[in-house]
């Protein structure tokens, strides 16, 4: 009796053991995902800025061209540990010279690296997940054409269980999703700007309020969040908060004056460094798109 | 011409002294009041030609032009005197945001004042027409927020 009990809780261990094995697995895309898609060099450079890749990862106060060598290593403090930007510039041994464009596309879109690892989400997958595949191999390109740096990457200081990289794979289940999450009609230009917003340009892992599991919470979607480095906060920018017209906020995004001439600081100047390398077009999509959000109050 | 000086003199420690008592009065280091009112003269003039930039104020080419000469005359004024050290955050406290990085050893505030004045040499040279205004009015914002980003504490 009490034999077979144990034997049915070692059995039952094991299915737990295998459901969640095969929950938390890397999940990457489809193999010949990448077919028929040709790269663009200079549309790369255009998602390098919309996504905003050297304001992590060009070294700590890099300035100018310097922003071009993406050696890694600033470092990025949340509740559960600090995590380090990786050097992805383009040195074959040191940073990511070796990548295919499905490498890239497997990190960017499903948040696993080419050994099958998954990344932390301090990494924006959870935005980039929403790229598109054409970006994605443009983009390849682009950061081939960038210097190699031989800086090792730092490890990340992330305590116990948050180490734990299997786990991510169940976090991801909860939280990392394809779909828009502001819906419904919306013209080209709004769509535009929903794309550079919520994929490329990843605001909403800054702006938006995160659950205690590190999740965004997508009902207030964009309307704030404190600074996760701890210093005041990062503002809501829906039409509950932020009453700038559609020019103010172009303008601001191009050259980083407020509508009172004050200018952006913090970790905005080196946003509004990259949206100032967009055309003019896609800042303003990004002002129509920040009108359609569900105003936060 | 003794009677001058004496006069000169005492009118000058009379406003020193005027200035200390306003200070503290209003709990602010003169140097402090000083940067913030010349930042807010930098701020007026921008609203003209970020405004033109914008299209939210019509373009006029003198308005443009007397805006950009007050940008570049502000950014040559001699500043030393209220950026003094001493009157940084940590010195300070809430009274003003300026880190004491600004006066570190090593400091590249020099390097990034110069910006500002080259960034407004450049807005003086083309602010007659509105293209010009639009085309240089990045590089002022840049060269200010360059200085914001590396010496001024984020809003509490």
């Amino acid at each position: 009796m009490l034999k077979a009990l144990f034997r049915w809780s070692v059995a039952l261990a094991l299915v737990g053991a295998a459901v969640f094995w095969w929950v938390t697995r890397p999940n990457t895309l489809d193999a010949n995902a990448l077919a028929g898609l040709e790269p663009d060099v200079a549309a790369g450079e255009q998602i390098f800025y919309a996504g905003g890749c050297a304001s992590c990862h060009a070294a700590e106060k890099a300035e100018g061209e310097a922003k071009l060598v993406l050696s890694g290593g600033r470092a990025f403090p949340s509740p559960f540990g600090t995590f380090r930007a990786p050097n992805i510039s383009s040195d074959p041994e040191y940073g990511i010279g070796n990548w295919s464009a499905m490498d890239l596309a497997n990190a960017m879109k499903r948040g696993v690296s080419p050994e099958g690892q998954h990344y932390f989400p301090a990494f924006p997958y959870t935005s980039y997940t929403k790229a598109k595949l054409g970006d994605i191999v443009s983009l390849r390109a682009y950061l081939a054409t960038l210097p190699a740096s031989s800086t090792p990457s730092k490890p990340h200081d992330v305590g116990f269980p948050f180490n734990i990289r299997r786990s991510l794979g169940g976090w991801k289940m909860l939280f990392l999703k394809e779909d828009w999450t502001v819906t419904g009609d919306l013209t080209a230009q709004e769509q535009r700007g929903r794309y550079l917003v919520e994929a490329l340009g990843h605001c909403g892992e800054c702006h938006t309020a995160r659950n205690p599991l590190g999740g965004l919470t997508l009902s207030k979607w964009l309307g704030g969040a404190p600074n996760p480095d701890g210093r005041g906060k990062v503002p809501n920018i829906t039409l509950g908060k932020l009453d700038w017209s559609h020019a103010d906020i172009a303008e601001y995004l191009s050259s980083g004056f407020t509508p009172e001439f004050d200018t952006a600081g913090a970790q905005m100047a080196d946003v509004v460094e990259n949206t100032s390398h967009l055309p003019p077009e896609d800042r303003a999509a990004i002002a129509v798109y920040l009108k359609v959000v569900t105003a936060v109050n | 011409m003794a009677l001058h000086r004496h006069v000169f003199l005492g009118l000058a420690a009379a406003s020193i002294a005027a200035t200390a008592v306003f200070a503290e009065s209003h709990g602010n280091n003169p140097a402090v009041s000083a940067r913030k009112a010349h930042m807010s003269l930098y701020g007026h003039n921008l609203g003209t030609l970020g405004g033109m930039a914008k299209g939210t104020i019509a373009f006029d080419a003198a308005a443009s032009q007397a805006a950009a000469d007050n940008l570049l005359a502000l950014a040559t004024l001699n500043q030393m005197s209220y950026w003094q050290p001493g009157t940084s955050n940590a010195d300070l406290g809430d009274q003003t945001r300026a880190l004491p990085g600004i006066w570190a050893e090593g400091s590249d505030v020099g390097a990034k004042a110069g910006a500002l004045v080259e960034a407004a040499t450049a807005m003086q040279a083309a602010a007659g027409t509105l293209d010009g205004v639009r085309g240089a009015i990045g590089g002022v914002g840049g060269s200010c927020g360059g200085c914001h980003k590396s010496f001024r504490a984020p809003e509490s």
